[in-house]
């Protein structure tokens, strides 16, 4: 008995945290998605070079962890500022598809380069949760890098939430996305608040892979977790910022769950399994929205 | 004996009745024109009769068959044809591309006789092409007749848009603003080619129109619509002299 | 220049346009057929290696370029297809039965992901075919009765009518029985009501429904043609690998075969063909290049995907109309010269509409 609800524990703690994870990269999927209507094919890659920045902050030039995380923060922001600025600017009017197989390709040269400039081989640093748990009772525990996952996560949605309902950003965002040409008639400045949202979606990228590097440790491949969260922004439905959340941490509960107490091979796909039904019964997720072409 | 019957048709979305207990009768050979302020419901009751929306409630009846539950793609083949507010056409393709498009409906070849490109599907592929050389030459597109549709004018794609619907050789036209977007000149062709699709082709018409110019000239009756609901039905001046009408486009 | 002067409708519905095009594909054709007795057997493996990418390539672009849905999955079908053929080869069915069947079970896999997706836009389908192909791989990898997981499916020469393929010039007159064979169906589909169906498809959905073209048939018509041309492909494949291993078949063929796509230039059959032999000829360009390169960069296990990355970049931003649309260019400048205007290609300047309303 005891076994089976450290079972439920431990599938219920991992998922959420792997969860949560999931999340913080689909919130980054569903944030360029609802302004730009691009998707982000290479997110996972920003989340491993922020987690790489991060590293090498910390590691290399010996800051604290939590001045790393702001320090990765800042400067994957500017990154991806500058990403868009000078590249995913150009494809603006092209069919998706362009889109698609640009940011593919960006992916994989993020990735080949990050292998180059830090590692090929994972590495991982210090944090304030390593190592330690919480008792919940004698038996049962909880490692407290999970527990730093989950609260990372609804810091970083709370403040985000703020800043979306309070700042103009947001209703500039919706204009930009709907319909570019007007937008820029209402004297919207389209292309800086695109920008604007790549830095943010680069930003919570970042603390995404700071909060999971040390359960997956940093190395290029790292960013492969990003097609698992495609699934979480589509059962969330992919407009919605808090169905992506709620998304990631079904998956990730789901996968958890998988793994335990299904044959083996069966949790590796249950992501995808997932995927495959949410788009075939429910496309619009759990929280998105259909809308009709009027013709 | 009427071609195209709508009964008590409506649909509701959410909260609104965009369509809200229409009822009409076309008779085969006439321009029938509906006119109405914007967002009164007209391009709505063309998409019923496309099928690309399903009616909440009442029943379309087409050449003596009920299609209230028709597939959208069964449309064209039953002798329906229609054109669009804001042009859809194939941009990628030439005007003679969509307009073989057009001819899909009179398909009689299957995918593995068009795989080997048999005999067969050759003398299909002439016998399309004849009519829509037809069609090209009644609405004098031969100019146009290999450019690509993103290079052309819009009061050229106004006349493809016309001529594709054309190629499905349909019993019914829905003429969606054939007038919108375009000069006074090219309205008065716009006249000229309906009389003609009526008069040559005994193609019968259903118009949905805001140039009173263009519909006094054309249109045998005239149905007024706001919010969904019918006005008026008549002649073009009694319609336009109705009370009703009036108050809905100029207000108390 | 030259003026194709018309007189019969005949013209426009043949595969060539005129006297010219004839002569020189009729050139192009013997030179390949008597490609062997000019090529050694590493170069001849090479070009095989090509005319298997290019049909790979025609069969994703009729998907993706003329109906106009991605699928970020193709190697799923090249996969099916490899293993299928490898299959029955090794159960002693005779080869004439094992290829073409596995290109009707990848058909089949084609019509399996292609049904339950008709409803879902650009974004959604991509991402569903990427699901599907991972999906596929993890099954590759442990169904192993049929495949021999990670043990790998050892690939035994084609037997065609008592005579065993063994040769480099058999396998290369294979293929390019094959290509010419798919080149053929691909461009009377692409004459014929049903190919004019998918472009309408890939313009307009809402004005093709109209037209008559009922969508759900065509949409999955056109996934398991081209799945079923893929896995030909695969078919193919397995015999030019001669071991199949089931990790050969992931996202990074998927991307590369959607690279032969774009960087050969979508919609056309011969932008597919220009990007198998942009694709054939890479791994052994950068393997080249691998000795001008600092030994950081040139030693580093992520080179080649790298390098696929700055090329599509580049194809996306620079060239989106792919080699093919650079060849047109070319063309056009030579048969107008002196006479080019550089603004005959130039892009117009347009805003994103909203792909969320359909």
């Amino acid at each position: 008995m005891l076994e089976l609800y450290q079972d439920i524990l431990t599938v219920t703690v991992n998922g959420l945290a792997l969860g949560c994870i999931y999340g913080l990269i689909a919130l980054g999927f569903v944030l360029i998605y609802k302004a730009t209507e691009m998707v982000n094919f290479a997110q996972g890659d920003l989340m491993m070079l922020g987690a790489f920045v991060a590293y090498t902050l910390i590691d290399s030039f010996g800051f604290d962890y939590w001045v790393g995380l702001l320090g990765a923060i800042i400067l994957m922001a500017v990154f991806g500022y500058i990403l868009d600025a000078l590249l995913l600017r150009r494809v603006i009017g092209q069919p998706q598809f362009a889109v698609v197989m640009l940011t593919l390709g960006l992916g994989f040269v993020i990735r080949s380069a990050a292998g180059v400039t830090f590692s090929h081989d994972p590495v991982v640093f210090e944090t304030p949760f390593t190592n330690k748990v919480v008792r919940l009772t004698e038996d049962l525990v909880i490692g407290q890098e999970n527990i730093a996952i989950v609260v990372g996560t609804i810091v970083l949605c709370s403040v985000l939430y703020v800043f979306f309902r309070s700042t103009r950003l947001g209703v500039a965002m919706q204009a930009a996305s709907q319909n570019q040409l007007a937008a820029y008639y209402m004297g919207i400045p389209v292309k800086v608040i695109f920008s604007l949202i790549w830095a943010i979606s680069a930003g919570v990228a970042v603390v995404a892979g700071v909060l999971v590097s040390p359960l997956t440790l940093i190395d290029p491949d790292m960013g492969s977790l990003a097609i698992k969260a495609f699934a979480a922004a589509v059962l969330g439905g992919f407009g919605s910022i808090p169905g992506a959340v709620i998304g990631g941490i079904i998956i990730g509960i789901i996968e958890q769950g998988a793994n335990l107490w299904l044959p083996a091979g069966f949790g590796e796909v249950s992501a995808f399994v997932v995927l495959l039904a949410v788009l075939i019964i429910r496309p619009q997720g759990l929280f998105g929205q259909v809308g009709r072409k009027k013709v | 004996m009427s071609l195209l019957s709508l009964e008590n048709l409506g649909i509701q979305f959410g909260g609104i009745r965009a369509v809200d207990d229409v009822s009409l009768d076309v008779v085969p050979g006439e321009v029938f024109t509906i006119i109405g302020p914007n967002g009164a419901g007209k391009t709505t009751i063309f998409n019923l009769i496309s099928r690309i929306y399903d009616p909440s409630f009442g029943k379309l009846y087409f050449d003596g068959r009920d299609i209230t539950t028709e597939k959208p793609h069964n449309i064209a083949k039953l002798g329906i044809a229609r054109t669009f507010q804001n042009i859809e056409l194939f941009e990628h393709a030439s005007v003679l591309q969509n307009l073989l498009i057009g001819r899909h409906a009179h398909r009689r070849t299957n995918i593995f006789s068009e795989l080997l490109f048999l005999p067969s599907v050759r003398r299909d592929e002439l016998r399309h092409r004849i009519k829509a050389e037809e069609i090209i030459e009644f609405l004098d597109l031969q100019h146009y007749r290999d450019s690509l549709i993103t290079n052309l004018p819009y009061g050229v794609r106004k006349k493809v848009e016309l001529a594709r619907a054309l190629a499905t050789e349909p019993k019914l036209l829905l003429l969606d603003e054939p007038s919108s977007g375009l000069n006074v000149e090219e309205t008065d062709d716009m006249a000229f080619w309906i009389e003609d699709i009526k008069r040559d082709l005994g193609i019968t018409i259903l118009m949905v129109e805001h140039d009173m110019k263009l519909v006094s000239a054309v249109s045998d009756r005239v149905m007024a619509l706001n919010f969904g609901k019918v006005l008026a039905l008549g002649s073009a001046s009694e319609v336009q002299s109705h009370p009703e009408v009036i108050k809905a486009y100029l207000g108390e | 220049m030259r003026f194709v002067f018309k007189t019969r409708y005949e013209q426009d519905i043949r595969l060539w346009r005129h006297g010219g095009d004839l002569f020189w594909y009729g050139l192009l054709l013997v030179a390949m057929i008597l490609a062997p007795l000019m090529l050694d057997n590493f170069y001849l493996g090479e070009l095989s290696a090509v005319l298997v990418w290019a049909v790979a390539a025609i069969g994703l672009m009729l998907l993706v370029g003329f109906t106009g849905l991605v699928s970020l999955g193709h190697a799923a079908f090249l996969g099916i297809g490899a293993y299928t053929n490898a299959y029955l080869l090794g159960q002693g069915v005779p080869f004439l039965i094992s290829f073409p069947t596995g290109g009707i079970v990848a058909a089949l896999a084609g019509v399996a992901i292609g049904a339950p997706t008709l409803r879902m836009t650009g974004l959604y389908l991509a991402i569903a075919t990427l699901a599907f192909a991972i999906i596929v791989e993890k099954i590759f990898a442990n169904w192993g009765s049929v495949t021999g997981g990670f043990d790998g499916l050892p690939v035994e020469y084609p037997n065609l009518f008592g005579y065993e393929l063994t040769e480099s010039w058999h396998f290369y007159y294979l293929c390019l029985f094959v290509l010419i064979l798919v080149i053929w169906f691909s461009s009377n589909l692409l004459r014929s009501p049903t190919g004019r169906a998918m472009v309408a498809i890939r313009d307009s959905e809402i004005s093709a429904q109209s037209m008559g073209v009922n969508l759900a048939k065509y949409k999955t018509m056109a996934f398991a043609i081209s799945a079923g041309i893929t896995g030909l492909a695969g078919g193919l494949f397995s015999h030019y690998v001669q071991h199949l291993a089931p990790d050969s078949f992931g996202i990074l063929l998927s991307i590369q075969l959607l690279m032969a796509v774009v960087v050969g230039g979508v919609g056309s059959i011969h932008g597919a063909i220009f990007g198998a032999i942009f694709i054939g000829a890479l791994p052994q360009t950068i393997a080249i290049m691998r000795d001008y390169l600092p030994t950081r960069v040139a030693d580093m296990p992520g080179l080649e995907p790298g390098i696929f990355g700055v090329i599509l970049v580049y194809v996306i931003l620079a060239e989106p109309t792919g080699i093919y649309g650079r060849w047109l260019k070319i063309r056009h400048f030579f048969e107008l010269f002196p006479l080019y205007k550089k603004s005959t290609f130039k892009r117009q300047k347009s805003f994103t509409k909203s792909e969320r309303l359909r």
